[in-house]
């Protein structure tokens, strides 16, 4: 099957590899990732403000390239996916909003919030499906995985609708499909510092550091993330404690695909 | 403008209802950038809700909340502690001159592996 | 010629804030067929109702119209002034000016234009009514109490004491309820089991009342006075007659590994078992699910070794049916899932316990003997953490938006147990707002605060979370404006509490109104607290609101009064606005029928003069006075109009709507 993929900005430069390993995965696994015509970035933060338009319409635009290109958008960058997909709340019920984006954009149909936003890991446990993943390893992955969930892909949990902010367990249920131990440890789904880091750097590297001490006291080997800024952030401050991956680093590992 | 005024546009930006705060302070319990706020989570809330917007406006806490939004997950009451200090935030870099980070600080600190999300969030949330 | 008297009530400012009496007593005098018309402060007073009396007397007035409150308030109290007066009281109408009009309108000019409306509305109905006679029907002498827990187990005892017979139906194996599951109760920390077993034993002895343990009410038909009540005695796989609670067959069962309910699953008991040593009654049942022999056909040593053959592994579910004049609703709660909770992390540390889970771990008779051990290592806790309005005062969509009202005593009762027996214990208690309104209570949480040391810290934890074999509890320190992390080895979680679920069905039979919380509604909220508004059928305990154990008994023992307050009649006046049908009209098409909710209308064949001395026999309806309740969906499923309701017949009805669209 095809598929309308949005890669985001941090995945065409610093973040290749989440995006070559996603693409080759999946299409290992059946499904073509098409990219999106003439993308912009999201902004790599949803704007919070009730008078936010401007900056929400990037979003909108690759929401409505999406709703004619089949119905459904994946995303696989954290930061995107938490944008586009609380935009695409916004277009479905926020009216304002709706109208006034729409007055911007003059699209030759309004767009509503009628495109579906995924991230890869739905995908892979929605369409593909973590048995059929079980089934195509080649390599299994021995080792006992954190899942660092953070918060973008949680959080607003009533919007995002991803899985239990508290104690989630898709990525735990992608690792044991991949052959890995999850490993479950309390501090995978806070903050690794976010942007913060360009401001003051001391309040990401505590919390770093935090996640992955506490990934590492509960027994886990290396952790593995969605987010390129999680990424970052990790290693730098806490590199040292534990490696941190992309998950799908660790999909092409089992699948035995190679970049 | 009215402070009456800029209390109202405060209270729109924010989009969330301060009236329904209980004071239980579970926002600022879970708060993992507590230590950096100077003024705390709950404090936004209830500062809001009095009228206290001039202390608001001044605080440091705009440029280290996270926005990792624990404390809106959490709230037992429907109450966004992070879309209030987002508005103060707004406000304060769409003032002239008020940018939380200025073009020149950014060379030195960016290294090789700094993603470009790093730099567009940090734009996005700290300058107009 | 119709003479009719009109009477505005001011109800204090209630009304006459917003609506100008004066000017509609005044426009309504010109009314055709209004000969008097007056305004007063309080209708419903004294001199109020005198009003009315001398005015029918002096005026001869064929019929009344009172512009006033709800007539759910005050229709009776003006219905029976009438009488006194000679005129008959079904020729009162009331227009509802407060509920309707001055308490949902802010302009005078505008609620005064509709007061007149409704006022005329109502005059344009009475002049339709007729004289109405109330019939009667017999009221069976004997209590159902739904429910045995202190609730169902105190007002069955006050309404047996009166001599009444009383049945209580109790889904589990023995009455009892949550009250059995305490240790100590608040404020003056006497053992639970104390006093409440034997209030149990009372019952069990008691030769009014019939105790029909682990059986559940399954139809209720009838009313007020004369229900009639299907009740399921569910197979318990044990002969009750037989069984004399020796406790053998729990000691030689082989599965000896299910979940201990009473316990709250703490620890295991066997496939057979008796709930707790003072259960009532104190006879086994097997848990079927569990039994080797009723899942493997291989076993019975339970029955090899019953010195009386109690054990029937055969045995069915039976039914039974009785007649009722009254139910009590006594069906309790339980503590809400946690699973919209995980911050606090219950699922994943077993040393993170509800408060009812503390209960039995505090117990002499609990899986611990009474000594707090934690569940994970059986060590003792050094330091205790409780958070309090877990799931209470919740908005969001994730718990309940009340407040669970028991929580703040318990857990100062807790905390000070816990400093009482373990002196080296550190205790914390995260609260919002400390509520202990009720006789004893606040100097009872102060007890525990400035005698007993507990540390009472305001704000509510952010997260609970393991670190290093530690729980890790992080919350906010409001007044100190700081957030603190407090090491703890048992974390104990005041959780919100939520009607027992089952009280939907039970609900649903009695056709009794419930809320969007699952509590059952009263009747009216400070005057009729134990009332539900289905005549009958009263409420007690949590099943109506939450509250703890003194004011559940206070409650239960209101709803005994109110019960045999009824029972004690021989007959209960009927309502006379009851269904009838214009027989010329009927074609016995069993519609009617057919939507009734009481079985209240049946079908007669009955001779009809045709002319000419012919005669023929059609098939008719025909309705029971004393079975319909007056609910009028007979007379809209009517396809020939040939039902009415006495006191609001179609023709009544429609006056009343060209009245208010005249204008």
């Amino acid at each position: 099957m095809k598929i309308s993929y949005y890669p985001g900005c941090t995945l065409r430069t610093k973040a290749k590899e989440l995006d070559v390993t996603a693409r080759l995965c999946a299409e290992a696994l059946g499904v073509q990732m098409e990219e999106i015509e003439n993308w912009q970035c999201c902004g790599a933060v949803y704007p919070m403000g009730t008078d936010e338009i401007a900056t929400k319409l990037s979003a909108v635009r690759a929401l409505d390239y999406a709703k004619h290109n089949g119905g459904k958008l994946l995303t696989l960058c954290s930061a995107c996916h938490n944008v586009i997909k609380r935009t695409n709340e916004d277009m479905k019920t926020n009216a304002d909003i709706c109208f006034r984006a729409n007055n911007y954009l003059k699209l030759d149909e309004p767009y509503k919030g009628e495109t579906e936003v995924i991230h890869y890991l739905e995908m892979l446990k929605n369409v593909v499906g973590f048995d059929a993943i079980k089934k195509a390893v080649v390599n299994p992955i021995n080792r006992k995985i954190g899942a660092y969930y953070g918060c973008l892909l949680l959080r607003p949990s009533g919007v995002m609708a991803f899985d239990n902010p508290e104690n989630p367990t898709i990525i735990e249920d992608f690792i044991r499909a991949i052959g890995g131990t999850p490993v479950v440890y309390p501090f995978r789904n806070e903050c690794c510092g976010a942007y913060v880091s360009l401001k003051n750097s001391e309040l990401p590297k505590q919390k770093s550091m935090k996640v992955l001490s506490s990934a590492k006291e509960k027994g886990a080997e290396e952790v593995i993330t969605a987010c390129p800024l999680c990424l970052y952030n990790l290693q730098a401050n806490g590199g040292d404690i534990l490696p941190v991956k992309y998950f799908t680093e660790l999909l092409a590992e089992a699948l035995g695909v190679k970049a | 403008m009215t402070k009456e005024e800029r209390i109202e546009n405060l209270n729109r930006l924010s989009g969330t209802d301060v009236r329904k705060c209980m004071k239980c302070g579970k926002c600022s319990g879970r708060c993992p950038a507590f230590k950096d706020m100077d003024i705390k989570p709950h404090q936004f809330v209830s500062m809001l809700a009095k009228g206290k917007i001039d202390e608001l406006l001044e605080s440091e806490a705009i440029w280290n909340c996270l926005s990792c939004m624990a404390c809106v997950e959490r709230c037992p009451r429907g109450v966004a502690p992070a879309a209030v200090v987002e508005a103060v935030r707004d406000t304060v870099v769409r003032m002239q001159g008020k940018n939380g980070i200025k073009a020149e600080e950014i060379p030195p600190i960016v290294d090789e592996l700094i993603p470009q999300q790093l730099l567009v969030s940090a734009y996005r949330k700290y300058n107009k | 010629m119709q003479r009719i008297g009109v009477f505005i009530c001011w109800c204090g400012s209630n009304i006459a804030a917003t609506v100008d009496v004066e000017k509609v007593a005044e426009v309504i005098k010109s009314e055709p067929g209004v000969v008097y018309s007056a305004n007063y402060q309080y209708m419903c007073s004294e001199n109020g109702q005198q009003l009315i009396k001398q005015a029918i007397k002096e005026h001869n007035l064929t019929g009344v119209v009172v512009g006033a409150c709800s007539p759910r308030m005050h229709e009776a109290t003006f219905r029976k002034a009438a009488e006194e007066a000679g005129l008959n009281p079904y020729m009162v109408e009331i227009a509802n000016i407060r509920e309707h009009c001055s308490w949902i309108h802010k302009d005078m000019d505008e609620a005064t234009e509709k007061a007149v409306i409704l006022v005329r509305t109502a005059i344009a109905k009475v002049k339709l009514n007729a004289p109405l006679t109330a019939g009667e029907s017999p009221v069976v002498k004997r209590a159902l109490v739904i429910g045995g827990g202190i609730a169902g187990i105190q007002a069955a005892l006050d309404i047996a004491d009166a001599g009444f017979e009383v049945d209580i139906v109790e889904k589990n194996a023995t009455i009892g309820g949550r009250m059995a599951q305490l240790d100590k109760t608040f404020p003056t920390l006497d053992c639970s089991a104390c006093i409440l077993t034997p209030k149990m034993v009372d019952c069990a002895q008691h030769e009014k009342i019939d105790i029909l343990s682990y059986s559940e009410v399954e139809d209720v038909k009838g009313f007020v006075g004369n229900f009639s009540v299907k009740i399921r005695r569910k197979a318990r796989f044990v002969d009750e007659t037989k069984c004399t609670g020796c406790k053998i067959c729990m000691e030689k069962c082989p599965s000896k590994k299910g979940l201990n309910e009473f316990n709250m699953n703490l620890n295991t008991r066997p496939a057979i078992y008796i709930p707790f040593a003072q259960a009532i009654p104190n006879v086994a049942v097997i848990d079927p699910t569990q039994c080797i022999k009723m899942k493997t056909g291989k076993c019975g040593i339970c029955q090899k070794f019953c010195g009386v053959g109690a054990i029937d592994y055969e045995q069915k579910d039976t039914f039974i049916e009785r007649q009722y004049g009254a139910i009590v609703v006594a069906t309790g709660f339980k503590p809400i899932a946690l699973d919209n909770f995980n911050e606090y992390g219950y699922a994943d540390n077993k040393d993170v316990i509800t408060s009812l889970e503390l209960e039995r771990l505090m117990n002499a008779a609990g899986p611990t003997n009474g000594v707090l051990l934690r569940p994970s290592d059986g060590e003792h806790p050094k330091v205790v953490t409780f958070i309090q309005c877990v799931g209470s005062r919740d908005t969001s969509g994730c718990g309940k938006p009340y407040c669970s009202k028991i929580c703040c005593m318990y857990t100062a009762k807790h905390a000070m147990m816990i400093r009482e027996k373990y002196p080296d214990t550190e205790v914390h208690v995260f609260y919002i707002d400390v509520r202990t309104p009720g006789k004893n209570y606040d100097e009872f949480y102060r007890r525990a605060v400035e005698q007993y040391g507990v540390d009472y810290i305001k704000g509510m934890v952010g997260k609970v979370y393991n670190e290093n074999g530690k729980l890790m509890v992080q919350g906010s320190n409001l007044i100190d404006n700081e957030q603190i992390t407090i090491e703890s080895d048992l974390v104990v979680l005041a959780t919100a509490i939520e009607p027992e679920p089952s009280v939907r069905k039970v609900a649903t039979l009695l056709t009794a109104s419930i809320d969007t919380n699952n509590f059952l509604t009263e009747s009216h909220a400070k005057l009729r607290p134990v009332e539900s508004p289905t005549a009958g059928v009263y409420l007690a305990g949590v099943c109506q609101g939450p509250k703890d154990i003194p004011e559940t008994v206070s409650q239960a023992s209101a709803c005994a009064a109110k019960v045999i307050g009824l029972l004690v009649k021989d007959k209960l006046k009927t309502n006379p606005c009851v269904a009838s049908p214009d027989e010329n009209m009927c074609n016995g098409c069993s519609q009617c029928a057919n939507v009734c909710a009481y079985g209240a209308i049946t079908y007669i064949d009955k001779e009809f003069r045709l002319g000419g001395g012919k005669t023929e026999i059609r098939r008719v309806a025909s309705v029971n006075p004393a079975v319909c309740q007056g609910c009028g969906a007979c007379t809209v499923t009517c396809p020939s109009g040939a039902m009415d309701l006495k006191g609001f017949s179609s023709k009544q009805i429609m006056s009343e709507v060209e009245a208010i669209c005249k204008m």
